[in-house]
């Protein structure tokens, strides 16, 4: 073994003290504490501040149902808040935010939306008219199928029951050995 | 692949008519052909990997999807990053599992092997004829770019690069129990046998579609930066619709081995899984689906259009003619039974996907109806699928406390009285501790009372060891799933579900906030658990490193007070060799999990390039609990899977006798 134990941690310090002394000399300005980045440009785009109306619920809530025309599939506030590259959310958020300014309810901006950007500015279709298919084919086609399953299976069962109670057969009280014997004998005597 | 084109054609055509006549040569030819497709098949991928590794930037694939500077891995995933390159992942991935099923496969089922051979082959047929006339990864550029554009940045992650493969093996694996159905269809032999040989075909590509599709969620997580890890958009949706049916088949399989039913049913669900697989594979090549003319526009779309509806007017036909050979054996006789719990198990799976499609298709049926567009995003897909997916849940845990063939009340109230308190305990709980969101209780206390009918078969099945053969716990455990792995391991795969419905409850308590914050401020945020979150701004640095210049924003994280560590967001402009700048900036985000909830910082950017940053915070609970449910899910699968003492004869004999004890028909069938 070349090095010791204790050389290996001291190559280590060793190794630390750079970084250590690279951290305290960066160029710091005079009288502000804010330093302005090495290279501002590939920071991605600059920002503003961020101001109440960003945290708003009652905007947030506006904004989540909106979605944002850049192509993306996102909502506003999601596009907003995530897609830092995008330019059309960030414009979008400061017209729904003129429009609370202006004491617009939620249903009012969203108005406001739909005529200026058509229906498909909304997240999810409206529930009225032909959109209402889209809510209930999918629960009606389950029901539907689910309803006719449940009654067939409740003629099956019944007609066993029946055929058993014909056979004479307490059928709660039989082992599954003795059920399946009876089943078989009274299929043979159905034609 | 010429060469593959070819043999693919052969092994079609020979496998088809070696299944009519069985001629030993024939059968044989068909074999090897599958052998040499494989052989042709690796040798060009080998040489595209070569392309890819050696830069040569005349190949016009290699210059679109790959640059000096990326490293290795990601070099190598661009095999299958661009579309191209992904049709000949397909083809060779196909043609290898055909390969191995030929080889694997018992010689019991030498009558079926000629079919399936030729149904292989033809999907390669169709992956090869697509991969050379429509998208070719070969093709050469007049000219030698000096580099080439390099991968999309938010592919350069080591999600991405098992995520997609995995997919696609899922994908792919579903054409081998659809090639065995075929060949059942063909060759008349309807009885369960196909099943058998098929059963761990079945379970893989399920597995691997699970495994795909959980990697995809968490790459969403932790690349894409929203902060969630579902967005219903179509490419996800595409690769969910295959998961349902599958599952949906995975459960009424067990209903045709038992007891000889749901045939017809079966053969629709496989060819379905099928369909859809390919279906998703398009969408994942493409894209594509909010309107229908752009199918025709991407240069892959005739192809799959024209293949998806001979798969469904082959498979239909098929099925239409052997209609009268697939009836039933034997007869549901009650409501309350372990078939009819599976029969609406597969309703609410199928149900499920219906919803899912019907909603990711419904912007183009409104157009046709109305002409007006609309969008169905996620607060819709929530709002349907959500109740579903709760009766799901309760079924699951319903489910496998029902007997086969009739329970009876004794027995039903034996078996739900201890989970049903566990439910009722849980929910009473989250009410006391001031949980007020619907959903979210029922699914908890549901998760509560699935997880008790779990524990209950365990210690019922240990307990009954012990008594029986005196064994201590531990080895009545390891006993029991041992000797019944595909019972124990289908629990404990369902105890995977679970988690991850715990985890889909977490969002509904996601808390944000946005901040500009200059070195040394900070923001405070409550936790749904009731913490307070102080997160302090320390600071911006900037610096290169691989084929990037990375700007790194450092937050002090405490809770209650109470230091936590430092956490870091990143902005990364990825560059080429030559220091220009490729791609818009793309977003690291800083996550930090526990079992409660994970912290979640996005570095949105500085103020006016400064180091006042802005900021977007978020607690995200119970997201941890996907990854660690899609681990159990993955153990669960395993044990199913892992041969050894439930062979598969011993479990043939045991099905067989089962069913002789039944219909006395049947008996012939499984041991056929
Ligand atoms: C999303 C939901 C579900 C998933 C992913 C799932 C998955 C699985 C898997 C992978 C197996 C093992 C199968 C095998 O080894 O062949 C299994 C077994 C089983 N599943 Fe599910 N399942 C789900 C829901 C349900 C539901 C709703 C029911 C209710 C009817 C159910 C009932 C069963 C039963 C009873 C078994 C064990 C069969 C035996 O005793 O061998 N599952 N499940």
């Amino acid at each position: 073994m070349p090095y010791s134990r204790r050389d290996a941690v001291k190559l280590s310090l060793a190794a630390l003290v750079p970084g250590v002394f690279v951290q305290g000399s960066r160029p710091q300005q005079e009288d502000t504490s804010i330093t302005r980045l090495y290279r501002p440009d590939l920071a991605g785009r600059p920002r503003g501040r961020i101001t109440d109306y960003e945290n708003d619920p009652f905007i947030i809530s506006v904004e989540e149902r909106l979605r944002c025309t850049c192509g993306c599939n996102l909502d506003v506030y999601t596009c907003r808040t995530t897609d830092f590259t995008c330019g059309v959310s960030p414009a979008m958020h400061r017209e729904v935010v003129a429009l609370v300014e202006q004491g617009l309810t939620g249903e009012e901006i969203l108005e406001a939306f739909i005529a200026k950007h058509g229906e498909a500015v909304l997240m999810a279709p409206k529930k009225e008219g032909f959109n209402l298919a889209a809510y209930f084919v999918p629960g009606a086609a389950i029901s539907v199928v689910g309803a006719a399953l449940a009654l067939m299976l409740w003629r099956r069962s019944g007609k066993v029951a029946e055929a058993a109670a014909a056979g004479g057969g307490p059928v709660s009280g039989m082992s599954p050995q003795e059920a399946a014997k009876l089943e078989d004998e009274l299929s043979k005597l159905e034609p | 692949m010429w060469l593959a084109l070819l043999l693919a054609l052969w092994g079609s055509v020979v496998g088809f008519i070696a299944g009519r006549n069985q001629r030993p040569e024939l059968v044989e030819s068909a074999r090897r052909a599958t052998y040499a497709l494989a052989g042709v098949l690796v040798v060009a991928s080998l040489a595209l990997i070569v392309a890819l590794v050696k830069h040569d930037f005349n190949v016009s694939y290699v210059a679109s999807y790959t640059s000096r500077n990326l490293p290795l891995v990601y070099t190598l995933s661009a095999f299958y990053g661009g579309q191209a390159g992904s049709m000949l992942f397909w083809a060779v991935v196909l043609a290898t599992f055909g390969a191995l099923a030929q080889w694997l496969t018992s010689r019991r089922y030498d009558d079926l092997l000629p079919y399936v051979a030729a149904v292989t082959s033809l999907v390669v047929l169709f992956f090869v004829a697509t991969t050379l006339f429509a998208a070719n990864p070969f093709v050469r550029l007049p000219f030698t770019p000096s580099d080439g554009g390099g991968l999309n940045p938010q592919l350069q992650n080591p999600g991405m690069v098992v995520h997609p493969p995995l997919l696609y093996l899922g994908y792919i694996s579903v054409t081998i129990p659809f090639a065995f159905a075929v060949a059942a269809l063909l060759s008349k032999r309807l009885d369960t046998g196909w099943l058998h040989a098929i059963r761990k075909w079945t379970i893989v590509s399920w597995l691997f579609l699970s495994i795909g599709i959980t990697l995809g969620m968490w790459w969403a997580y932790v690349e894409l930066g929203w902060g969630g890890y579902w967005a219903w958009d179509p490419v996800e949706n595409a690769s969910f619709l295959p998961w349902l049916t599958m599952t949906a088949f995975l459960h009424s399989v067990m209903i045709q081995e038992k007891r000889g039913m749901l045939k017809k049913w079966n053969m629709i669900l496989i060819g379905l899984t099928f369909f859809l697989s390919i279906f998703g594979t398009f969408i994942t090549r493409s894209g594509i689906i909010s309107s229908v003319h752009s199918f025709a526009q991407s240069p892959i779309g005739n192809y799959f259009l024209f293949f998806l509806i001979f798969i469904v007017v082959a498979t239909g036909v098929l099925i239409a003619k052997r209609m009268p050979m697939l009836e039933a054996e034997s007869q549901l006789e009650s409501m309350v039974s372990r078939e009819a719990t599976f029969l609406f198990n597969n309703l609410l799976l199928v149900g499920i996907a219906f919803s899912v499609l019907w909603g990711t298709m419904f912007p183009m049926i409104s157009e046709m109806v109305r002409g007006t567009q609309v969008t169905v995003g996620p607060p819709f897909f929530n709002q349907v699928n959500i109740p579903i997916g709760l009766a799901l849940l309760a079924l699951t845990g319903i489910g496998p406390l029902i007997a086969w063939r009739r329970a009876s009340p004794g027995h039903l109230k034996r078996q739900f009285a201890a989970p049903v308190t566990t439910g009722l305990i849980v929910a009473a709980l989250l009410l006391a501790i001031g949980m007020r969101d619907f959903y979210a209780i029922m699914a908890l206390s549901l998760a509560a009372f699935v997880v008790g009918t779990i524990m209950q078969e365990f210690i019922r099945g240990v307990g009954a060891r012990n008594r029986l053969h005196g064994e201590n716990y531990a080895l009545a455990f390891a006993r029991l799933v041992g000797r019944n792995r595909r019972r124990y391991g289908g629990y404990i795969v369902h105890l995977g579900i679970v988690m991850y419905f715990v985890a889909f409850t977490g969002q509904a308590f996601t808390t944000s906030i946005e901040a500009s914050l200059k070195p040394g401020e900070s923001v405070d945020l409550r936790s749904p658990w009731g913490y307070t979150y102080t997160f302090t701004h320390l600071g911006v640095s900037q610096y290169e490193e691989l084929n990037r210049f990375t700007t790194a924003a450092s937050v002090e994280v405490a809770r209650d007070g109470e230091r936590v560590g430092i956490m870091k967001s990143e902005k990364r402009q990825h560059v080429d060799s030559f220091g220009r700048a490729s791609f818009e900036p793309s977003t690291e985000a800083g996550i930090r999990s526990d079992l409660r909830e994970d912290i979640y910082i996005v570095y949105a950017g500085s103020v006016q390039g400064t180091e006042e940053a802005v900021y977007r915070f978020t607690l995200n609970p119970l997201v941890w609990w996907l990854w660690f449910g899609g681990a159990v899910l993955v153990a669960g699968g395993v044990v199913t899977l892992w041969p050894g003492a439930t062979s598969g004869a011993e479990r043939r004999r045991s099905m067989a006798g089962y069913a002789a004890s039944i219909t006395g028909k049947s008996s012939a069938a499984a041991a056929g």
